[in-house]
């Protein structure tokens, strides 16, 4: 009746479910009506062309960090590190947009290349200290977090302007940003960006389940061992692996940098895009496909919870809780999975 | 005769596959019911079908004369039924007695009274034997020790059938001896056991009576003293069974594989090949014999190019490969069928295809520019499953799912496939059941005599004797004596092994 293919799909639908009942539960405890709650969510994500435009703008980011972080889990790793890639793929684009002056067909392809190297660059650090000697990328990953944060703070201020918080806006031949978009959408921040996003989704896709390298990657991933033994060397899957995903993240930075904001501000915290990554890729079971669907859930959530204090008086805060209640049902799939089996047990 | 348990035509059914279709089961109060099968014949499901981790879909069970519906491990304790696992559940840093109470400790107000659970484990160890002191810590005990645990585990809970899986599988040749002892004194004292295995051998020494299925068949049960080990391997497997496999006298060629004063250090960086000298030439098959430990493990890994060598040589066909890349390695003509198929031999999160062409997914025609073409593979995949007997629902299903014996005979397609000048078959039969072993037996034979050089390392002494045309003890790391198999025996063997020189072994 259903198979493990199928067990694998529904998990994810049930946990949001879930989380989203949940949510309607806390909201009736504090006195707030679900339905108006989450009708302002829908009419917040959905209700305009603005909004929709707004919700497109902010999937693209979260796409391309939850491939970054899919991506080295497919192969065995654990990038915690996205957040610190997206900041290094935001200072890169921006900088090769304030600093050059060239034709779009080079100076945007430029822009975004550099992004990508960066993100692969600060990826490779971490890579590189765990196929040669061993260090586990989960913590070198949190404290390139924190570099990356820094640095960019420093060189905002102090390289690419005279003191200032923020860069120039990058030139209009760097940019994703798009008048015909932004007219659609009644100017909301929408760009090409996505186009990219949906892309890099296919792109993923295609290395891990259609080139031998994808092969090697994943085989390394589930047994160096075995790996080693076959004739594939470990220790450069190991650095490729990380490269990949920091370059998806440097192109989230990229999506900020050239798409909606246009400049780099520097920033007193983290932007959560590479941490919200990790949410999307755990939704999306590390599948290019899922990984698309989850970021639109997120976007989704995200954007159309700006509208909830207003009309329904719900605050956003609680589509913060929904979002974690959905992560916690993922998380503990394995209750899920044990209900349907039960079901399936019953059902017979 | 009343039975204790009865499993009635039991059927179970999992999506592709019938694991259990119409197997009954009974086993009499205080005897030793041996269940017999091949790896993957359907045994395990059909315990766990009593101890309740599977519902079947047909058939009935009874216990002690009463229908029962067992739905939970809970119920089958209850009903006095206890499992000694294969792989041990045990926590590492706890003492054996904490281990035994665990889920169910003797309390004294809050915490637990530790000291009337020892006393308690105490008496049953000395009831039974078991000479278990139930304050070790599970982490310093032997592995035969850590079994006894297990066996405690349900007598505490007070279990009457004791259900063994595969107990010998991980014991030294001496422990079996002692488990043996231990479970006729179980029964003495009224317990009835159910032992799960492939070996004949302790069938023929321990058991009163024998269930045989064959893939997932109910065969029958015979009486133990009304039969013999062929008739059992026969039944098993569904056909004749030879324990010694026929073979033609080698006649060797040129030498292909040459390792000339190689040295090797492992892990710890401690020397364990030291000063190797060692021939292989097509058309042989050189056995190398040795107890564990003696730099057997670092030699194939040396040759294989898993490992790095210190100094020394190995060459393939005149041309020197040591310290060359794997790859290199293999693409030189060597095949290896590893020592540990789990670790080394196989991604188990793969699909059984996809571990077919673990090595070669680089080449034509399953990659071309880098893209795959999987239908390539799952073609291959499908000849070489159909060619050497792996038993799967479909190239699809993931190594983790086959039987150890399926997954080693994927393994070696996949290796012979490969045509290599020298095949390194580093215990390819472990935990394997007759038919198993016998087909793998025939195949590096076959190969043999295509004029392909075999080096094999066993620690089964039958197996070296059966297989080999040349025989090298190995001792601390040197070929310490070279004999034919036909000039020797165990018993010079075992000496030779544990160091002493041929004239002297030869002498006893």
């Amino acid at each position: 009746m259903f198979t493990n293919r199928m067990i694998n799909i529904l998990i994810p639908i049930i946990s949001v479910i879930l989380g989203l009942l949940s949510g309607a539960v806390i909201m009736l405890i504090f006195g707030y009506n679900p339905i108006a709650g989450y009708g302002a969510l829908w009419e917040g994500a959905f209700g305009d062309s603005y909004f929709f435009g707004e919700t497109i703008r902010m999937v693209t980011p979260y796409i391309l960090s939850g491939l970054a972080v899919a991506f080295a889990l497919r192969t065995g790793l654990l990038n915690i590190g996205v957040e610190g890639q997206v900041f290094v793929g935001w200072l890169a684009s921006v900088w090769v947009g304030v600093a050059f002056d060239l034709p779009m067909a080079i100076h945007l392809p430029l822009a975004i290349i550099a992004a990508a190297a960066a993100g692969a660059f600060w990826g490779f650090i971490p890579g590189i200290l765990k196929a040669k000697l061993g260090v586990h990328e989960v913590i070198v990953t949190i404290m390139m977090n924190y570099i990356a944060l820094y640095t960019t703070n420093a060189i905002v201020r102090h390289v690419i302007t005279d003191g200032e918080d923020q860069t120039e806006n990058i030139a209009d031949s760097a940019s994703l940003a798009s008048t015909w978009l932004a007219e659609m959408t009644f100017y909301s921040r929408m760009h090409y960006g996505i186009l990219i996003a949906l892309f890099m989704a296919l792109v993923m896709w295609f290395i891990l389940n259609k080139t031998s390298r994808g092969f090697e990657l994943r085989s390394v991933g589930y047994n160096p061992f075995a790996s080693n033994y076959a004739g594939m060397s470990v220790s450069k899957n190991i650095i490729l692996a990380m490269m990949i995903s920091g370059a998806f993240a440097g192109l989230a930075g990229a999506m900020e940098g050239l798409g909606t904001y246009g400049y780099l501000a520097s920033k007193s915290g983290f932007t959560n895009i590479g941490f919200e990554g990790i949410a999307v890729a755990l939704l999306g079971a590390n599948a290019a496909l899922g990984v698309v669907l989850a970021a639109f859930l997120f976007g989704i959530l995200k954007i159309g919870a700006l509208n909830m204090p207003t009309v329904a008086g719900v605050p956003t805060e609680l589509v913060e809780i929904v979002i974690a209640l959905i992560i916690f049902f993922v998380a503990s799939s394995y209750m899920i999975r044990w209900f349907i089996l039960r079901f399936k047990k019953e059902g017979k | 005769m009343d039975y204790i348990i009865e499993m009635l035509n039991i059927r179970k059914e999992f999506p592709g596959i019938v694991a259990n279709n119409n197997i009954t089961l009974q086993v009499q109060k205080g005897e030793i019911h041996a269940l017999l099968g091949e790896n993957g014949a359907g045994k395990s499901t059909l315990m766990n079908v009593l101890f309740g981790l599977y519902q079947p879909e047909k058939g009935e069970i009874k216990v002690r004369g009463e229908k029962v519906k067992i739905n939970d491990p809970n119920v089958a304790n209850r009903l006095g039924i206890g499992m000694v696992h294969q792989h041990f559940m045990l926590v590492d840093t706890f003492t054996v007695t904490e281990n035994i109470v665990l889920g169910s400790e003797p309390r004294k107000g809050l915490s637990v009274d530790i000291r009337k659970a020892e006393k308690e484990v105490a008496e049953l160890s000395k009831k039974y034997g078991l000479n278990v002191d139930p304050k070790a810590k599970i982490r310093d005990i032997s592995v035969g020790m850590q079994q006894r645990v297990e066996i405690l585990k349900t007598l505490y809970r007070g279990a009457d059938i004791l259900i063994f899986d595969e107990p010998t599988a991980v014991l030294t040749p001496q422990e079996i001896k002692e488990l043996i002892v231990i479970m006729k004194s179980l029964v003495k004292e009224g317990k009835s056991i159910i032992l799960i295995t492939h070996k004949l051998k302790e069938i023929m020494e321990v058991c009163d009576r024998c269930t045989v299925i064959r893939k997932g068949e109910g065969i029958g049960t015979v009486k133990v003293n009304e039969t013999n080990p062929n008739e059992l391997a026969s039944l098993m497997v569904g056909r004749e069974v030879s324990f010694t496999t026929e073979k033609q006298p080698s006649t060797p060629q040129d030498t292909y594989l040459s390792v000339k004063d190689l040295y090797v250090k492992d892990f710890r960086n401690v020397n364990m090949v030291k000063g190797l000298n060692l021939e292989v030439r097509a058309g042989e098959i050189v056995g190398i014999a040795g107890i564990d430990g003696n730099g057997q493990s670092e030699l194939i890994e040396a040759i294989t190019g898993l490992r790095k060598t210190e100094s020394g040589t190995v060459s393939l066909h005149n041309k020197v490969i040591s310290n060359l890349s794997t790859r290199k390695v293999t693409q030189s003509g060597i095949s290896h069928i590893p020592q540990d198929r789990h670790k080394y031999g196989l991604v188990l999160d793969f699909p059984i295809g996809d571990n077919m062409v673990l090595q070669t997914y680089y080449q034509k025609p399953f990659s071309n520019k880098g893209v795959m073409s999987f239908k390539n593979v799952y073609e291959k995949a499908k000849s070489l499953i159909k060619e050497y007997d792996v038993r799967t629902p479909s190239e699809m299903t993931k190594a983790r799912a086959l039987s150890g014996g399926n997954q080693q005979k994927a393994i070696i397609g996949r290796e012979i496939d490969r045509s290599p000048d020298l095949i390194v078959a580093a215990q390819p039969t472990r935990g394997l059941d007759v038919g198993a072993i016998e087909f793998i037996h025939r195949k590096l034979i076959e190969e043999r005599d295509k004029g392909r050089a075999v080096l094999l390392l066993s620690f089964e002494l039958d197996e070296i004797l059966n297989l080999s045309d040349r025989i090298a003890v190995m001792f601390d790391g040197q070929i310490i004596a070279e004999v034919k198999p036909e000039e020797t025996n165990e018993q010079e063997l075992g000496l030779l092994m544990a160091g002493n020189s041929t004239e002297k072994a030869g002498a006893e």
